[in-house]
């Protein structure tokens, strides 16, 4: 990728961040070859790295970190009770020095510039801060960051693949689950997650005979929002995040069953009910 | 939150040993309750001593002993895996579906079953350090008992304290005669009858339960029995999911022809601890599995209830969810979505 830029006026810095723009998946929408050395020599590079923003769309941006997080590891001495902890964010290895009241949440966010999981209440009643922990769902806002030694992380920064999204965002991006965003990273780790539960047949408390072995569920609309339940949504966009997941789950296009009671009322009318 | 030491420990008995030696100090498990009440600078420990990775975790068949033929669930494992436990959701129904009534999915996957014993009151006077709670200040006097009531206790209150305790499975664990094992400093072990363990409130509501200091749950004993076809656990609240319970039953019966050999009822949300409806199941017994009958039994139980300002409606909304639990039990205890 380096030697395509050919761009001396382009500063180290610079050329990283168009480097990580223009990643392999992106060949289609960037362009190929020549034409792309040619393009690429007409920009400035502040004007460069607008541009591209805005042709390569905001799925691409998400779903390539523009910047590398940089670990910023504080000497032990610098806290009253320091905790070296160890475990793996999103597949990278970390290692850093925490006060032993640091939440892992407080951790990903201003230790290790993972901002993508947010807090919501601090209290574990909203779900927002949701990542997961081995494999588990679990509230980053309740779990202290020095419990995590050899533990594997993985928050909303993780989920898209070669720069690809996660089907569940694609999914809440296509059914508009959200509005203002804020609980969506929780939302989304929360709904890969239970993608798993599921497959595993695991039981929820509407699952009809908790008796009955069950080994890969198929969720109605009344398990996935019973199960979806730890995860609040203040802009009410709860009919369009639980088509997100069905669509995901069932592997069908799915369409929003939106229930007006206007329409019972003209049913009642109609039937004479 | 204040500060604290953090240490992990690798054996009982140096946890237990920890926790001798420094009154301040508190057991860490999966932290959601203490967690949170640190936070809120109601709990103060000045040490935690992380016990999430000792070995304590496996729910396994009891193969000696009195409860042989009973299941032996770890105090380490988390409240998801015991109530996803092929074991238990054959064989104990009433405790899948108690657990899974409580808390979050994320939750679920972060507590433990000792944890959720433990776990403390969500009365807002106790958690709200402005104001007075016996409980967490002991001779502050009680903000509830004149305050803001309508989730508070109609059984066992005192004066001085009429917070209710929050858990769901905990009423599933006291219908079934469950056993609570404990190991202290020193290594000394005891087995607590489980409706002995949490306490009414009494002039100690600082004091949840009946553990000694230093003391740690082991694992959790239920007795085999003959529930597992008619069991059902009702949970009635604000929001359809994700809240405590205004009610809740844990109902389970076995039969003897049409007439009821044994019936076992634990109600929550209504008392300091999990709360059995004795009076009821009493009159059950040897009596015809009919609507009338347990709305006659229901009615004995209630009666009994002192209601205070806010929460009179717990009365009617407690017989009938007895009822309607116990219906539900004789149908084979499965989910059914309320009435909207």
């Amino acid at each position: 990728m380096q030697e395509n830029l050919e761009n001396d006026s382009l500063s180290n810095d610079e050329k990283q961040l168009l480097d990580e723009l223009l990643s392999e998946s992106n060949d289609e929408i960037a362009g190929y070859g020549a034409q792309r050395r040619l393009f690429l020599k007409q920009m400035s590079a502040a004007g460069a790295a607008i541009l591209f923003t805005q042709l390569i769309g905001p799925q691409e941006l998400f779903a390539n970190p523009v910047y590398e997080p940089l670990i910023s590891d504080l000497p032990a001495s610098s806290m009253e009770n320091s905790v070296r902890v160890g475990f793996k964010v999103n597949g990278a290895s970390r290692s850093l020095n925490v006060d032993s009241r640091m939440t892992l949440l407080d951790t990903l966010r201003e230790r290790l510039e993972l901002t993508g999981t947010k807090k919501g209440c601090d209290h574990g009643q909203c779900g927002a801060c949701t990542v997961i922990v081995d494999g588990k769902r679990v509230l980053s806002c309740l779990t202290l960051a020095a419990s995590c030694e050899s533990k594997t992380v993985t928050t909303i920064e993780g989920l898209a693949k070669d720069g690809k999204l996660h089907p569940m965002q694609a999914a809440f991006v296509k059914h508009d689950g959200f509005q203002c965003g804020f609980c969506t990273p929780g939302q989304i780790c929360s709904a890969v997650a239970l993608m798993g539960e599921a497959a595993a047949g695991e039981i929820s408390y509407v699952t009809a005979d908790v008796r009955k072995k069950s080994t890969s569920l198929k969720l109605s609309d009344e398990e996935i929002r019973e199960r979806m339940s730890g995860n609040l949504c203040r802009c009410g966009a709860y009919p369009n995040i639980v088509a997100a997941i069905r669509e995901v789950h069932t592997g069908k296009n799915t369409a929003i069953a939106w229930q007006f009671a206007a329409d019972d009322n003209e049913k009642a009318r109609s039937t004479g009910a | 939150m204040r500060p604290f030491k953090y240490s992990t420990i690798n054996d009982i008995k140096s946890a237990t040993n920890r926790l001798a030696t420094n009154d301040n100090a508190r057991y860490l498990a999966g932290g959601t309750n203490i967690l949170d009440l640190m936070k809120e600078d109601v709990e103060r420990p000045d040490e935690l001593v992380d016990i999430s990775r000792l070995k304590l975790a496996a729910v396994q068949p009891i193969t000696t002993g009195a409860n042989k033929g009973g299941i032996s669930i770890g105090a380490l494992g988390k409240n998801t895996e015991t109530a996803n436990h092929p074991l238990i959701r054959q064989a104990y129904p009433l405790l899948s579906q108690a657990i899974l009534a409580g808390a979050s999915a994320q939750i679920r996957n972060m507590a433990t079953n000792g944890g959720n014993l433990n776990q403390r009151t969500r009365c807002p006077y106790f958690y709200e350090v402005s104001m007075p709670c016996n409980k967490r200040e002991p001779g502050s006097g009680c903000g509830a008992l004149k305050g803001i009531n309508r989730m508070h206790a109609i059984f066992g209150w005192s004066e001085k304290c009429v917070a209710v305790h929050p858990s769901d499975m905990c009423i599933a664990l006291v219908a079934l005669d469950a056993i609570v094992n404990v190991q202290g400093p020193n290594g000394q072990q005891r087995s607590i009858p489980f409706e002995d363990y949490h306490r009414l409130p009494g002039d100690n509501p600082e004091k949840d339960n009946t553990l000694n200091p230093g003391e740690l749950i082991t694992s959790i004993h239920i007795p085999r029995n003959n529930f597992a076809d008619r069991s059902y656990y009702l949970k009635v609240r604000d929001r359809a999911s994700y809240a405590f319970a205004l009610v809740s039953v844990g109902a389970a019966l076995e039969m003897n022809g049409s007439n009821i050999l044994t019936a076992r009822i634990a109600l929550g949300g209504v008392a300091h601890k999990p709360w059995r409806a004795k009076e009821a199941e009493n009159f059950l017994a040897g009596k015809p599995a009919t609507v009338e009958n347990f709305r006659r039994a229901a009615e004995m139980e209630m009666k009994n209830a002192m209601t205070l300002e806010h929460n009179d409606f717990k009365v009617e909304l407690g017989t009938r969810a007895i009822v309607r639990a116990l219906s539900q039990a004789m149908k084979g205890g499965k989910h059914e979505e309320l009435p909207a």
